[in-house]
């Protein structure tokens, strides 16, 4: 993984030089048309939540999967879990611990394809200052000058220690927690704002 | 065909001490368990009661569709005002019993919470999740509650009254055993 990090990144740089790039290169996502939600299981009843503040970075041509990056970043204070009781709940030591874990983050490590307009992104996902391996399937499709990418995965939350205490009972809240999201990312490079610190130079 | 006996039916006795007994216990558990502190015990309270009030719904719907083709016993003879106050409370409660847990289903789509009786039977959501409709709803259920429970308590307390001050059998009808 440490030696191919200076291989990504320099190919990387090399996409953010405006005409190197082939094809359409998405890499600046439009968080207010992007989604990433969540569905919970409470005594068999699924409930919708959501997380509405985040910051994604997208690096992916779809002529060239192997090279993608993302990484999201998570607000976890923001979270809607359904209710107002649930949300007050949700930021608290038990839940989230949004004091001490204010993000929750992905970063991937690979793409590869998986037939047409399909993907799975391999990487690793951390919340609550524990890492989990993740792999998602997604869709991709190009709708005008934007990109969009659908996918989900399941986390188990006992392996994040999201619900302690009396909360560990799976059969009140599910460990299998599905994660869905909308990404849509514009047919633009990054902007060196919202680059990664290492893919910054040119 | 009305009852030679003067009694309710077996039938119509059973499931109006049944769905008594359950709207009461109901009742209870919905004043507590909206007073508790967010936790796994006010969730399953929660749904607890949810599939209480849709068996109950079950069990009314059972006693509307006997009641509709079993007339009851004629009423002893009374005041013309007791008459009518019995006639009139017995279609009250039967509007409650129609409408307080179909408020409360709606008001749980309306939250965004789906019913799903006993965890295995999803319940249709009639409502899309809407915060202003859902605390609409939350009102409607909880007066509707509190006014059937006043008429309720009258039932009752006429009941009583029939029983021991008029001593007539009017809660006798209503018990279960052969004899009036």
């Amino acid at each position: 993984m440490n030696k191919l990090l200076p291989a990504v990144v320099l190919c990387l740089a090399t996409l953010t030089v405006p005409g190197l790039a082939s094809a359409v290169e998405y890499g600046t996502v439009l968080a207010e048309k992007s989604v990433i939600g969540f569905v919970s299981k409470q005594m068999g009843v699924a409930v919708n939540g959501k997380f509405p503040k985040f910051t994604a970075q997208v690096a992916f041509d779809p002529a060239k999967p192997e090279m993608a990056k993302v990484s999201i970043s998570v607000d976890t204070a923001a979270t809607d879990a359904g209710s107002k009781d649930a949300n007050d709940e949700v930021v608290g030591k038990q839940w989230f611990n949004v004091r001490m874990f204010p993000t929750a983050t992905f970063t991937s490590t690979s793409v590869k394809p998986a037939g047409p307009g399909k993907y799975e992104i391999t990487g690793s996902l951390s919340i609550k200052g524990k890492s989990q391996p993740v792999v998602a399937p997604f869709t991709f499709r190009a709708d005008g000058a934007s990109g969009v990418f659908e996918g989900g995965f399941v986390v188990k939350r006992i392996d994040f220690a999201i619900g302690e205490g009396s909360w560990t009972d799976v059969s009140m809240v599910a460990n299998d927690v599905q994660v869905n999201f909308r990404i849509v990312a514009s047919a633009a490079p990054p902007s060196p704002a919202t680059a990664r610190p290492a893919a910054k130079s040119k | 065909m009305s009852d030679t006996t003067g009694k309710y039916s077996g039938t119509a006795i059973t499931l109006h001490w049944l769905i008594g007994a359950m709207i009461l216990i109901s009742f209870g558990v919905g004043l507590y368990m909206t007073g508790l502190k967010f936790s796994p015990e006010k969730l399953k309270l929660y749904n607890w009661h949810k599939w209480a009030g849709v068996s109950i719904f079950m069990l009314v719907l059972l006693r509307s569709a006997w009641r509709l083709t079993h007339a009851a016993p004629p009423l002893p003879p009374m005041p013309a005002w007791q008459r009518f106050a019995a006639h009139a409370s017995h279609v009250l409660l039967y509007v409650f019993m129609f409408a307080i847990p179909l408020t409360g289903w709606l008001m749980s789509s309306a939250k965004g919470f789906q019913t799903v009786y006993f965890g295995v039977l999803p319940l249709p959501d009639l409502l899309g999740k809407d915060k202003d409709l859902g605390e609409l709803l939350e009102l409607v259920h909880r007066w509707l509650n509190y006014s059937m429970m006043a008429v309720v308590a009258a039932h009752a307390a006429a009941a009583l009254k029939h029983h021991f001050v008029d001593r007539d059998d009017v809660l006798r009808r209503m018990m279960p055993g052969n004899r009036t």
